[in-house]
């Protein structure tokens, strides 16, 4: 394993009602959240290839158990997201170099598709600072109803030397989605758009 | 009395590999088990309110079942617990003492009849306020390897009527302690305390 891991956390969020309507299937996501050493704190380095392939093992790895702790099969996920923050001793381009180059991947491989953008969000900030995590539909960018964000965060993470990595799936969108839009019956697929 | 009325559940798992120490070939697992509910007496001074307690009983059993299913099913790896409340704005604090009985007696139930008291605090606050859940031994509290705390909350509870609800169960000690006391080893388990 190329990450030196600290922890790991999972969040399963349910809600059942929503301005006193029942919400019904509840809408449920999760999110899995490791927090790993920054090999490259306090210093410049050029080349953050190292950073890209803890991203490619993180991505698996946490599409793994954020799947698991939603408790249905990978096939049911419907959208996703990803962030990061990253510790005072280091830059945002870390977070870049996990996030962007090589995470992607195995999260479509674990949930067998995926053709739109991941949506992501990144920021350097101290420990417990909040994560909203960006959702969207796995293959249609544009559906409406799946336009969401999920707040996460580890009150003792990131610490200086530290990055906090995040993967989010849920199995449906919005509670009370009517905003119109593209809906999920009508996605083509295509183009990771529509 | 009022029917329980869930809005929305969180569940929290952390797994804990090091905190800058050797890592454990078994890791500290925490998990928290959060309920958001409505508040029936909110916006009112309401003097008989503790037939409420058994009205909490089944939301009690099935957190603490869920958090044992979260932890890997076997009721036998729990060693810590505590539990806490979160009463929105237009509650009392006395409200969220109406979580001690159904949310303590459910996971001693739950874990064939632990002994110890079951750690707790609670505090009146806005959507997104922030829970120091405390943890002890569940079968003696002064097992001082044992002593931790659980920072739990959601952004968007509890709301003014409603009441946030908490369960927290650790399978072990502070990933490195190492302050003496009382150990795990030397329990008499006769009284709760030792």
């Amino acid at each position: 394993m190329k990450a030196h891991i600290r922890k790991v956390a999972t969040f399963v969020e349910e809600t059942n009602t929503e301005m006193g309507r029942p919400i019904n299937p509840p809408t449920r996501r999760a999110a899995a959240v490791a927090v790993i050493e920054n090999p490259f704190a306090g210093k410049y380095v050029e080349d953050l290839s190292e950073l890209m392939a803890i991203g490619e093992e993180l991505g698996e790895l946490l599409t793994l158990r954020a799947v698991a702790a939603l408790g249905v099969p990978a096939t049911s996920v419907e959208s996703y997201g990803k962030a990061a923050a990253v510790g005072e001793n280091g830059e945002i381009e870390h977070a870049a170099a996990i996030l962007h180059p090589k995470l992607g991947a195995p999260v479509r491989r674990v949930l067998g598709k995926g053709a739109a953008l991941i949506p992501s969000s990144k920021k350097r900030g101290g420990m417990g600072v909040a994560l909203d995590i960006p959702l969207g539909h796995k293959d249609a960018a544009f559906v409406r109803s799946h336009f969401d964000g999920m707040e996460v965060r580890i009150n003792d993470a990131p610490r200086a030397n530290e990055i906090v990595v995040a993967v989010a799936v849920a199995d449906s969108g919005r509670p009370l989605a009517r905003v119109g839009g593209l809906t999920k019956d009508q996605i083509k697929g295509e183009d990771g758009l529509r | 009395m009022p029917e329980v009325q869930v809005r929305k559940k969180l569940t929290i798992v952390e797994e804990i590999f090091h905190e800058g120490g050797p890592s454990s070939s078994m890791p500290l697992r925490r998990a928290a088990a959060l309920a958001v509910i409505h508040n029936p007496f909110a916006g009112a001074f309401v003097k008989d309110i503790a037939g409420f307690m058994d009205d909490l009983k089944p939301l009690g059993l099935e957190m603490a079942r869920s958090l044992v299913a979260a932890l890997g099913g076997d009721t036998t790896v729990v060693e810590g617990y505590g539990k806490g409340a979160i009463v929105g704005a237009s509650g009392e604090i006395e409200h969220g003492a109406l979580w001690h009985v159904p949310g303590g007696y459910a996971m001693r139930e739950i874990l064939g009849g632990a002994k110890a008291i079951v750690a707790s605090t609670k505090k009146v606050g806005g959507p997104g306020t922030r829970l120091d859940v405390p943890i002890t031994h569940i079968n003696a509290s002064y097992v001082r390897s044992h002593f931790d705390a659980m920072e739990v909350g959601l952004a968007d509870a509890p709301r003014a009527d409603e009441i946030l609800l908490a369960l927290v169960m650790t399978t072990g000690p502070r990933v490195h302690a190492r302050v003496g006391g009382l150990k795990a080893s030397e329990i008499k388990g006769e009284d709760g305390l030792r």
